[in-house]
């Protein structure tokens, strides 16, 4: 009986469930046999090398792509089985910070945020303006709500972005490498922005990224992606520490491991002997 | 085998990519619903493509007009039947000239910005982030560029030839001394209000949705590079025009 208990709760507490997931493109083998359970409440990282399949396994969550064997389970729903009405409504729920921040450039930083509200809400004007102000102000970017994306700097484009993702409070997170190519502060702004964010309206969060000390500093749990499988996952302290060879290759940025440096080894040495 | 397979692929694709677009524009039809934010988007695309394109369409006419003239009384001369030139131009434009030109003009000046700018958002991946949304872009960015393409291209062409026959009427009577009254005359009994007119604005209707359908079809389907969206661009130009000048051919063998 408790055992019972013990598992439903484990099962409630479960956001996102991967299970022996393959992803195909052609003939090659993008992810093979992947599986891992997001706990609710969580911010996950999805690490590996570039080209690993990492941002292939947002966009399946996402119900962008289709898995070829596996399933994916979020907040019960099997994504891969779900109509397009369906993955409509999903998507409601889903907020995804893309690498670039993608803010649509013929809109100003109001009309931005205030796009997905309009889209699924019948708010009347007066309060979807307040809605929008009030996660302006929350990004710290209140007073720029007339301004186009052209006149904002890399952070803040990044920030109007989130603010745009937790328009409609998703339950569900997903951001693609979202502190890429920005300087210091402002990474250190979008990162208090998903922790606060994450902790206050308890969501769960994925990340995908490749910037091991960045992480260190934010996730709660890690998933080393390499050569289409998981190679290691845990908390980010102790996967720095981990006996796997491509975890600690990637973890500790060792040129020589298991990832190699060729994506295709060659035959022989450059050719010259042919 | 395999030469075979290629040349079947080579004829196949064109009309696989036929196929897609016309898949495209029933998912842009579907999408249509008259709301009231729809409507504005659309009066909204309406401005940036038609009434944006509105001065160089009027440039043109002018000076088509005035040419047309030219070239009638020369012709007329010889035969002395140089008061004919007001029906010469009048059929000509409602006709053929005006739809056609028109519709070539709106697809270098309209068509191509509308490709660039979905190919753009789609390199952005703007199209991406609005998917993840739940917004379907077809209905949000494709459908209200089609919509005001297809209301733009009949309004130009009406613009089109008030202007080309303006630039007539300047030419014929104020430079040659055509007399007016004669000119009119021949223009209101010789040019008819449905076979010629109305036939126009079918024309000018059919021609609007081809060239914006290509337009948002190439900028959708564009590959998401700056070569990819040069190239679609390109595409567009060329196709639309093409298929104005086809289905020209066409609507005209019906029509008359």
């Amino acid at each position: 009986m408790n055992t019972d208990t013990s598992t439903s709760r484990k099962a409630d507490n479960t956001a996102i469930r991967i299970r022996d997931l393959v992803f195909r493109r052609g003939r090659r083998t993008i992810l093979d046999g992947v599986s891992m359970d997001i706990p609710r409440g969580s911010i996950v990282a999805f690490m590996g090398p570039s080209g690993v399949g990492k941002t292939t396994i947002l966009r399946l969550i996402s119900g962008q792509l289709h898995p070829d064997e596996g399933s994916i389970e979020v907040n019960g729903q099997q994504v891969s089985a779900m109509s397009n009405r369906e993955l409509h409504h999903f998507r409601r729920d889903i907020g995804v910070l893309l690498q670039d921040g993608a803010l649509f450039t013929d809109l100003t930083v109001f009309e931005n945020i205030a796009t997905p509200v309009r889209e699924h809400t019948n708010l009347p004007e007066a309060l979807i303006r307040r809605l929008v102000m009030s996660k302006l102000n929350a990004v710290g970017l209140g007073g720029i709500e007339e301004r186009m994306p052209h006149e904002l700097s890399g952070g803040m484009a990044r920030r109007v972005a989130f603010a745009r993702a937790v328009a409609l409070d998703p339950a569900i997170m997903l951001y693609d490498e979202p502190l890429t190519g920005l300087d210091p502060i402002a990474v250190s702004t979008i990162r208090t922005l998903m922790r606060e964010t994450n902790d206050a309206l308890n969501l769960t969060s994925i990340v995908v990224t490749h910037n091991v000390d960045q992480m260190r500093r934010l996730v709660d749990y890690c998933y080393i992606i390499a050569s289409g499988r998981v190679a290691g996952h845990g908390p980010p302290s102790e996967l720095s520490a981990s006996a796997d060879p491509s975890v600690d290759q990637f973890m500790n940025g060792k040129v020589e491991g298991p990832i190699p440096f060729h994506y295709q080894p060659p035959e022989g040495p450059w050719g010259l002997l042919d | 085998m395999a030469v075979e397979q290629s040349i079947l692929r080579k004829w196949s694709e064109p009309a696989a990519e036929a196929g897609r677009c016309l898949l495209f524009l029933f998912r842009m039809l579907a999408g249509l619903r008259f709301s009231v934010s729809q409507i504005l988007s659309i009066l909204q695309q309406s401005y940036l493509i038609g009434a944006r394109s509105l001065v160089i369409i009027m440039i043109c006419g002018f000076f088509v007009g005035m040419v047309l003239s030219l070239q009638a009384i020369n012709a007329l001369e010889q035969f002395g039947a140089s008061d004919q030139v007001s029906l010469l131009v009048g059929k000509s434009l409602f006709r053929e000239l005006g739809p056609v030109l028109t519709a070539l003009l709106f697809a270098g000046r309209a068509g191509t910005s509308v490709t660039a700018e979905i190919g753009l958002m789609k390199a952005t991946n703007q199209l991406e982030a609005m998917e993840l949304m739940a917004i379907d872009p077809i209905q949000r960015i494709a459908l209200p560029r089609f919509a005001a393409g297809v209301i733009s291209v009949p309004l130009l062409t009406a613009m089109f030839n008030a202007l080309a026959i303006l630039g007539s009427v300047i030419f014929a009577i104020g430079v040659m001394g055509l007399d007016s009254g004669v000119y009119w005359s021949k223009l209101q009994t010789g040019v008819y209000f449905q076979k010629d007119f109305i036939g126009g604005v079918w024309k000018s209707l059919v021609f609007g949705g081809i060239v914006s359908l290509v337009a948002v079809y190439f900028g959708y389907s564009a590959k998401p590079t700056g070569a990819g969206v040069g190239t679609a661009t390109t595409n567009t130009v060329v196709l639309s025009s093409v298929l104005v000048l086809i289905f020209d051919f066409i609507m005209t063998s019906f029509l008359t």
